[in-house]
């Protein structure tokens, strides 16, 4: 996997090591995006195939969550991620297999132990936050963390994601605020897809960016294009180092797109023409980092096939592993609403 | 033994806990140069600096939300909203994320919050400076929801709600916050959540009530005992979850049950606690089950008469302990 083709004649246009990144960083940057892409689209199949309830789906965000999880310092770093975010927890440690026992609400579910729907992300030993399902709430939640790092005097940094839909939320408003009152050290990563289910960016705002909004608080709004995994990491990289050095958050705007539905219960095709998603999948985020890599020779087809048939394999055992586990007791139901309470 | 008003023991708790623990901090609105409208963070910022005792922003949401989000790391927030009517914007963070958190983790994330509100009218606060917040927040599980009435039970139960790893709605009866004295023991305690206490024996039927309705309960009892009648008074303490063992022994030994609350009669804590004791100790019942509550108006009124005609208070508690005494 690791095997680089690159010569020094592609040396010059090697984007990823101008930004620090070595060749076996960019390789894995394109394994995580294509995992989380496979993952994703077969667990839109076994929702079509009516063996599972509910699938929410992350298509064509791998580079902004990707390139951003790799600005983190894994388990050391906060998140606080939204509900797009496989690619992003992926690459910050959550499993295949972890993945898709959530997807089929089975035992032992790491994330919420079944309660939650797929797609709600949360991993205790890798800093992940649990999330819920209104949206924009985890970010003066992050603030909050962020509040608690600068108190405690550590040198982490806390991510939260979310749409662009959420910026129109109180929430939204309040969390930035209060991050950029105490300088706390937070980045607030809007993933822009365009849509908040079937409600344009238009109608979401009167700027025309989401970053455009971090004047108001005093803080720097950046725009990366979130369909380019090295331009996402440059950007929130940065943020993380800034807010690493005690200057404060930072509001990054990635640029992207959702070629797929809302949700396996939305149709799309209500809110937009097919011709703009089309026109959207030709800058496809991993095709683009493919044809990267192709070009200063990390990739060739013959080890692009490697990494299909690989992932194909781990997805399939991720789904076998979930198919296989018991589902969980009816009454587990009941556990875990209090902690013990002292009975002195 | 010390005697302290009730806000006193607010204040001396928060103090010698955050002492005690260094990862207690309060925030709010006018909590710390003020002290707090109520001055109940008084002299706090002058000891642990304005980096624990933290001035938020006018935005309750927020309060909330940054205390839930430090209390994810690690931390110990106490988040004070001013006033229990303005706690509104802060519902969904307080219901869909606070109280949630434990169990839509499967344990593996808790929230030991605690929000601290004065609530409750007779101060003539009007419609947005007296509201009873109780029943809306009692009917959510994962989040206790406390309303010591007195120094003693203030004292030990928000040292036990800064133990606790769940999130805590703190209810401070602000018309009791300096009406109310009373003993502080010298030792260290702590009294947990879910206890009920009797704060008055009695043979010939239980009154229960909570916060400030507690006194005027207590109030009621001493002048019916005049006349022979034996009234035990109950005091829940622990909103959710009640102590049901407690009000039903109570309930069986004297066979008749008035409930006193002053919140909005329809669906309030009444409700549930009548149909425990319907439920539960139905063939002890001597007397159908009854309550003293607020009439179904949107809240306090104003001005004066209006305001007394709202409020529960002896009187009426005495006038409804006679005639269930009399059934």
């Amino acid at each position: 996997m690791t095997t680089t083709f690159a010569d020094s004649a592609t040396q010059t246009q090697m984007q990823h090591r101008a930004l620090g990144l070595s060749d076996e960083h960019a390789l894995e940057m394109y394994w995580n995006m294509l995992l989380a892409r496979r993952l994703d689209e077969r667990m839109w199949i076994l929702h079509r195939q009516h063996q599972v309830a509910f699938h929410i789906s992350g298509i064509g965000h791998e580079a902004a969550q990707v390139g951003a999880a790799f600005a983190l310092k894994k388990g050391h770093d906060w998140a606080h991620p939204y509900y797009r975010d496989m690619a992003l927890v992926l690459t910050l440690g959550v499993t295949p297999r972890e993945l898709m026992l959530a997807l089929f609400g089975k035992q032992g579910e790491i994330s919420s132990g079944a309660r939650q729907m797929p797609a709600h992300f949360s991993h205790r030993a890798l800093n992940i936050v649990t999330g819920s399902s209104p949206v924009a709430t985890q970010i003066p939640q992050a603030a909050g963390i962020a509040f608690a790092i600068k108190y405690k005097r550590t040198d982490q940094v806390v991510l939260t994601c979310f749409g662009e839909g959420s910026t129109a939320e109180g929430d939204f408003h309040e969390g930035l605020n209060w991050a950029s009152i105490h300088k706390l050290p937070v980045v607030f990563l809007c993933e822009n897809n365009q849509y908040a289910i079937s409600v344009p960016t238009t109608k979401q705002m009167a700027v025309p960016n989401v970053a455009d909004r971090a004047l108001a608080y005093g803080i720097p709004g950046i725009i990366a294009d979130g369909n380019d995994v090295l331009d996402t990491y440059r950007v929130v990289r940065d943020a993380v180092e800034r807010a690493r050095r005690g200057e404060g958050a930072t509001l990054v705007e990635a640029k992207t797109y959702r070629p797929v539905p809302h949700s396996s219960d939305d149709d799309d095709r209500t809110y937009r023409s097919r011709e703009e998603v089309e026109e959207w999948k030709r800058k496809d985020p991993i095709l683009r980092m493919r044809q990267y890599l192709e070009s200063v020779k990390l990739l060739n087809e013959a080890k692009a096939q490697e990494y299909d048939a690989r992932a194909k394999q781990v997805v399939d055992d991720a789904e076998q592993f979930a198919r296989n586990a018991p589902l969980p007791r009816p009454e587990f139901a009941l556990e875990n609403v209090w902690g013990e309470l002292s009975k002195a | 033994m010390p005697v302290l008003t009730n806000i006193e023991a607010v204040t001396r708790t928060l103090q010698e806990e955050m002492r005690r623990d260094p990862n207690i901090f309060i925030t709010g609105e006018d909590v710390g140069v003020r002290g707090g409208v109520f001055r109940a963070t008084k002299g706090l910022i002058e000891e642990f600096g304005d980096a624990r005792v933290v001035d938020s922003p006018l935005a309750e949401l927020s309060i909330v939300a940054v205390g839930i989000g430090a209390a994810l790391y690690g931390l110990r927030p106490v988040s004070e909203i001013q006033f229990a009517d303005f706690i509104a914007p802060a519902f969904n963070q307080i219901v869909n994320e606070a109280a949630r958190i434990r169990y839509r983790s499967n344990g593996a994330w808790t929230c030991p919050l605690v929000m601290r509100t004065p609530y409750g009218g007779g101060v003539s606060g009007g419609l947005y400076h007296s509201q009873s917040i109780e029943a809306t927040y009692a009917h959510i599980p994962g989040l206790y929801v406390v309303a010591p009435s007195t120094p003693r039970d203030t004292v030990g139960m928000l040292r036990y709600a800064l133990r606790v790893d769940d999130p805590v709605l703190f209810l401070e009866h602000k018309k009791a916050y300096r009406l109310i004295k009373g003993d502080v023991p010298d030792e260290y305690y702590t009294i947990p959540f879910g206890k009920a206490d009797v704060k008055r024996a009695g043979t010939d039927l239980t009154v229960i009530a909570y916060g400030l309705m507690m006194h005027y309960a207590l109030d009621a009892a001493e002048r019916v005992a005049r006349d022979g009648i034996s009234v035990e008074v109950i005091d829940p303490r622990t909103l959710n979850p009640l102590d049901k063992e407690t009000i039903l022994a109570s309930v069986k030994k004297t066979s008749k049950a008035l409930i006193v609350y002053e919140d909005n009669l329809t669906l309030g804590v009444g409700a549930e606690i009548a149909a425990i004791i319907a439920s539960d100790a139905f063939e002890w019942l001597d007397a159908p089950v009854m309550r003293v509550a607020a009439p179904d108006i949107p809240a306090v009124p104003f001005s004066q008469p209006m305001q007394d005609f709202f409020m529960p208070n002896a009187d009426k508690i005495e006038a409804a302990i006679r005639k269930l005494a009399a059934y």
